[in-house]
């Protein structure tokens, strides 16, 4: 019965959250910890922890470490399908539907207000973690060496990370 | 059947190495995709983020599930989400099995205080490259700064920016067009 529960949950969270990321975090944490009390306080806060140290979206992390603690690795795998499965089809739907209606001339002017409109969020996105992750120094300085390397020696954005986290412990232990 | 392996293993690597959200994952695509697979442009990218950021569930699955779309239609799309998603579902399950035991390992913890700040450094490449091909007029350096602010200082929903924009848009594609018939 268990099982179910947590497959309507994570449907419930992959439909109903937008915005991806610590936006879906209050969503994530009412269905988790107050509705089902699958985690406690602690445990989810644990889980956020987590997600930092590991790739892919913080909804897929929980929807994961949920289903596996609670019904093992079968679990695991339903819990994260269920929080992906809604937006996988309406992603493909739309994807469809534009393909087909590029030049309707409604939806050449919708996407002529987004695609501005896209650069201003990423800009927001990039000085909202510029003032969370940014806080001495030593950050400071790994972000303009991460900028010279990406922009200036082209380096590939996955040799980056790694690159900077290097960094990171080389700054930080000493 | 080896296109979709390889496109798996792009992917897979993609989700190997999301961290820090959905676009920062973008600017790992834009090198996969744009430079080295030259199958996409940088504009296309500018479409996919809008949508991937205006439908609900994890930004990052929906701009993978999008780009394999573009790529090779509904099975790309599979094949995307099943890449993007399997680094993350392996991870947290090693992770949740030994997290105690990794937890206070300070070596670790170094690792991704580096990271962090670094994520900054990929978005911003991001936002260079996805405003390229966006021609600079005053309708479109306006919604630029209408957009930011209205999420940095008015604290506006994503959302609520998408959808205003959009109309914004639509209204300023008619008149133009309206204009262009007299």
């Amino acid at each position: 019965m268990g099982i179910f529960s947590v497959i309507i949950s994570f449907l419930k969270i992959g439909a109903f959250s937008f915005g991806g990321g610590y936006a879906m975090l209050p969503v994530i944490q009412e269905e988790v910890v107050n509705i089902n009390r699958w985690l406690t306080e602690s445990e989810f806060i644990d889980i956020v922890a987590i997600s930092q140290m590991s790739p892919g979206p913080i909804s897929v992390n929980v929807a994961t470490f949920v289903g596996y603690i609670q019904h093992g690795i079968i679990g695991a795998i339903l819990a994260t399908t269920s929080v992906v499965i809604v937006s996988f089809f309406l992603v493909t739907s739309l994807a469809s539907f534009i393909t087909k209606n590029r030049e309707v001339p409604i939806i050449e002017g919708i996407f002529k207000g987004i695609r501005p409109a896209v650069i201003g969020l990423i800009s927001a996105a990039c000085i909202s973690l510029f003032t969370t992750s940014i806080i001495d120094i030593k950050s400071f300085t790994i972000a303009i060496i991460i900028l010279i390397a990406l922009f200036r020696f082209k380096l590939h954005p996955i040799g980056a990370i790694i690159f900077s986290g290097f960094l990171g412990i080389i700054f930080y232990s000493i | 059947m080896q296109e979709y392996l390889k496109l798996f293993i792009i992917f897979f690597r993609i989700g190997a190495f999301t961290f820090g959200g959905g676009y920062a994952m973008l600017a790992i695509m834009q090198r996969e995709f744009v430079d080295r697979e030259q199958i996409l442009t940088e504009s296309d990218f500018l479409d996919i983020a809008a949508i991937a950021q205006s439908l609900p569930g994890p930004v990052a699955v929906n701009t993978s599930v999008f780009v394999g779309y573009k790529i090779k239609g509904r099975r790309g799309s599979l094949v995307a989400l099943l890449g993007t998603v399997l680094p993350s579902l392996i991870t947290i399950m090693l992770l949740a099995t030994f997290y105690y035991k990794i937890k206070d390992i300070e070596t670790i913890q170094l690792f991704f205080k580096g990271v962090r700040p670094a994520i900054v450094s990929l978005i911003f490449l991001s936002a260079i490259r996805l405003s390229k091909p966006i021609e600079k007029t005053k309708f479109n350096i306006s919604i630029v700064l209408l957009s930011l602010a209205g999420i940095v200082i008015l604290k506006i929903h994503p959302i609520f920016i998408i959808i205003i924009c959009a109309t914004i848009g639509y209204l300023y594609n008619r008149k133009e067009s309206k204009d262009g018939d007299i």
